[in-house]
């Protein structure tokens, strides 16, 4: 089965994140992100799953050096890669260069970004704030006529640039929003949970709009959600997290065909279909693991129906697959899945697709 | 026989603004039924006036008119009365977060509304009645579940026990206002699947709350579509989400994610939204149609499409078969 997506040929990465940790320092640390590999495209749309508390937003946080203690990096490294053929180690950065280098080469949108705009400043205002803070050298008519072509480019009417955002509805308030992280042209957008407050007509609106405007200008995109339907709908390629790693990677159609991780399979099973018959719908009980404690076992063991002995007495490393028909398409981090870890072959009702959980009841433990 | 009515229910609040006051009518002439061992959905966007209906279902807000009838009597307005109805219908929240007390432990959630509405029990009856509404909701081992406080749980695990408290008093109509929007997609259907079941089991009329069509559908028997404080479409669920009539339920519907559905991210075409005026008579949705005429500054009575579905929409007013 060849369930490459076409786009592989010419894929080359513009961010790579290695082995990146992220620990709030409690009394007793809170390690949510432990030791993330992931590569972002050029011009590619990466969907970032998973629950809350997997790590995913302090993850999009640290990539941005946007980490306010407690939280901090205590490992790996983040590379950008410039068109022109150079890197940028985003973690050597600082002072000046840190400030030229954010918002201008990595833009973030906010979780709730509807709520983030200023409610006593004009749109105009603070869209021609981050002209003037990163080019001050623009003079104020150029600054006008950039923020009008922004809004246009967004779908907002230009005359809205002297409205408040109290004036503007939810979805027009995130579009200024997407409009305000395009200002600087970035290669990289990350959008944390863009859509999630907004009504399903003007979430499909903005999707499509994210859609347009990364076909017209190029930048890649990190999409941050726990919503499956939406990322299946518009990633390229998917990685899912759990307990503060990636458990799976791979192109959008091969995940959401032969997903391989079981906690990949257990999320594509908790949402109904639309239009297709309710078989065997049921979420996946139990919770996530305490992040504070060290795992040396695999995260999801103690919800998952394949779990072995193997499960809870190693982690299991996040590796190419190596005989499936996802073939070199994407890696999972499964015992099941090598058959020398797991001491026997992958169950056939988990290469089927099955998740049947261990329980229906909620255990408190 | 239904068990439970709701008759023309208005709710209008008075706003007080700059150039005077108006009236903005949040729940317009809302009438369905509930029976028995059946869930109902009611779909619709923020602003369609959904949770002002949920509120005055639960009283805990005042219909501006309309009635409410269990079992066939009207309901009076009095503080006994409104105990007796607390006692038949009771109301799950959209943010378990937010709905249990913090400082009280699972078993003081549920022992409370035991005590109001059961009369004396020993504390051993209490106690044993407890234990058997957590495991009604499958919260187990019961006897290590009584003692924890909400943040040991997961939202899940605080939604079922959010659950367990409106069985409490024995409702026979439960209302679930959004309760699983706030949740982790991992646990939702397996409330859903829980009310479900509860349903069954115990002869429960629910009524279903959301935004969603996906469980809309699978979760429920009949299906509403409200719009602006209206009901613009009513039927059986598949016959709602599969055959949309009304063009703002077949908005909805092309918005809706299918993946591995039909093309991907295309947005349905809308025009320009001119603003309706207060007060006005006519089809709510019309400044958003686009199949918009003359005759929908009228408002549209219900008409029939076929098999018990019914739509608010003029270009349904010839037909009795099928028509789309």
């Amino acid at each position: 089965m060849n369930t490459q997506p076409t786009f592989s040929e010419r894929w080359s990465p513009v961010l790579t994140v290695r082995g990146l940790s992220v620990d709030y320092e409690a009394e007793r640390p809170v390690h949510a992100v432990r030791g993330v590999d992931l590569a972002v495209g050029r011009g590619e749309i990466l969907g970032l799953a998973g629950e809350s508390g997997c790590g995913k937003s302090t993850l999009a946080y640290a990539v941005n050096r946007l980490l306010r203690p407690p939280a901090h990096v205590v490992g790996g490294e983040v590379v950008f890669y410039h068109a022109d053929g150079t890197e940028t180690d985003v973690f050597a950065l600082d002072g000046e260069q840190l400030r030229r280098f954010r918002w201008n080469r990595l833009a973030m949108v906010f979780q709730g970004a509807m709520n983030a705009l200023n409610p006593v400043l004009t749109v105009r205002a603070q869209l021609e704030d981050v002209i003037r803070a990163h080019e001050p050298a623009t003079d104020r008519r150029e600054r006008g006529r950039r923020c009008a072509e922004l809004l246009e480019l967004v779908g907002v009417d230009p005359r809205r640039l002297d409205s408040y955002p109290h004036e503007l509805s939810g979805g027009m308030r995130q579009r200024v929003m997407i409009a305000m992280a395009l200002i600087l042209r970035p290669d990289v957008l990350f959008m944390d949970e863009p859509t999630t407050a907004l009504d399903v007509v003007v979430q499909r609106e903005i999707l499509a709009e994210i859609a347009r405007l990364r076909a017209e200008l190029g930048f890649a995109v990190v999409f941050i959600t726990h919503d499956m339907s939406l990322l299946l709908e518009i990633s390229d390629r998917i990685a899912i997290m759990y307990a503060g790693r990636v458990v799976e990677e791979g192109g959008t159609e091969r995940v959401r065909r032969t997903p391989l991780h079981p906690y990949t399979l257990g999320l594509l099973r908790s949402f109904p279909s639309l239009t297709g018959e309710p078989t065997g719908l049921h979420g996946i009980p139990g919770r996530t693991p305490d992040l504070a404690e060290e795992l040396d076992r695999c995260a999801f063991a103690e919800r998952c129906p394949y779990r072995r002995e193997v499960c809870d007495g190693e982690q299991p490393p996040l590796v190419a697959h190596p005989d499936s028909p996802a073939g070199a398409d994407g890696r999972v981090a499964c015992h099941a899945h090598d058959p020398s870890r797991y001491g026997t072959a992958p169950p056939e009702s988990l290469l089927r697709g099955e998740f049947r959980p261990i329980e229906e009841s909620e255990v408190i433990r | 026989m239904s068990t439970f009515e709701v008759r023309d229910l208005v709710k209008e609040f008075r706003l007080h603004e700059r150039g005077g006051r108006r009236r903005l009518r949040a729940v317009d002439g809302v009438s369905f039924d509930l029976s028995a061992g059946s869930t109902v959905a009611l779909v619709g966007e923020s602003g369609s006036g959904k949770s002002t209906l949920a509120r005055m279902l639960a009283r805990l807000l005042p219909p501006s008119s309309g009635e409410v009838r269990v079992d066939g009597r009207a309901v009076g307005t009095g503080r006994r009365a409104t105990r007796g109805y607390r006692g038949d219908v009771q109301m799950v929240f959209q943010d378990p977060f937010a709905s249990l007390n913090p400082f009280h432990t699972v078993g003081h959630h549920l022992s409370r509304p035991l005590r109001l509405h059961s009369g004396r029990l020993s504390s051993s009856e209490l106690n044993e009645r407890v234990e058997r509404l957590l495991e009604r909701v499958a919260l187990v081992p019961p006897e290590r579940v009584i003692g924890k406080q909400p943040h040991e749980l997961s939202g899940g695990q605080r939604q079922r026990v959010a659950i367990a408290r409106a069985l409490a008093p024995g409702p026979r109509v439960l209302l679930a206002d959004e309760p699983v929007s706030m949740l982790d997609v991992s646990v939702r259907l397996d409330i859903l699947n829980l009310m479900d079941r509860l349903k069954a089991e115990e002869d429960l009329a629910v009524l279903y709350i959301t935004h969603d069509l996906a469980t809309a559908r699978h979760f429920s028997e009949r299906v509403l579509v409200m719009y602006r404080g209206q009901v613009v479409e009513r039927g059986d669920s598949d016959e709602v989400i599969l055959r949309p009539r009304h063009p703002y339920t077949r908005l909805l519907r092309s918005a809706a994610p299918d993946p591995g559905g039909s093309d991907p991210l295309t947005v349905p075409a809308e025009p320009a939204s001119t603003e309706v005026p207060d007060g006005d008579q006519g089809c709510p949705f019309r400044a958003r149609c686009p199949h918009a005429m003359p005759v929908c500054s009228r408002r549209p009575p219900e008409f029939p499409v076929g098999g018990g579905h019914l739509t608010s929409c003029w270009l349904y007013e010839s037909s009795t078969e099928e028509n789309t």
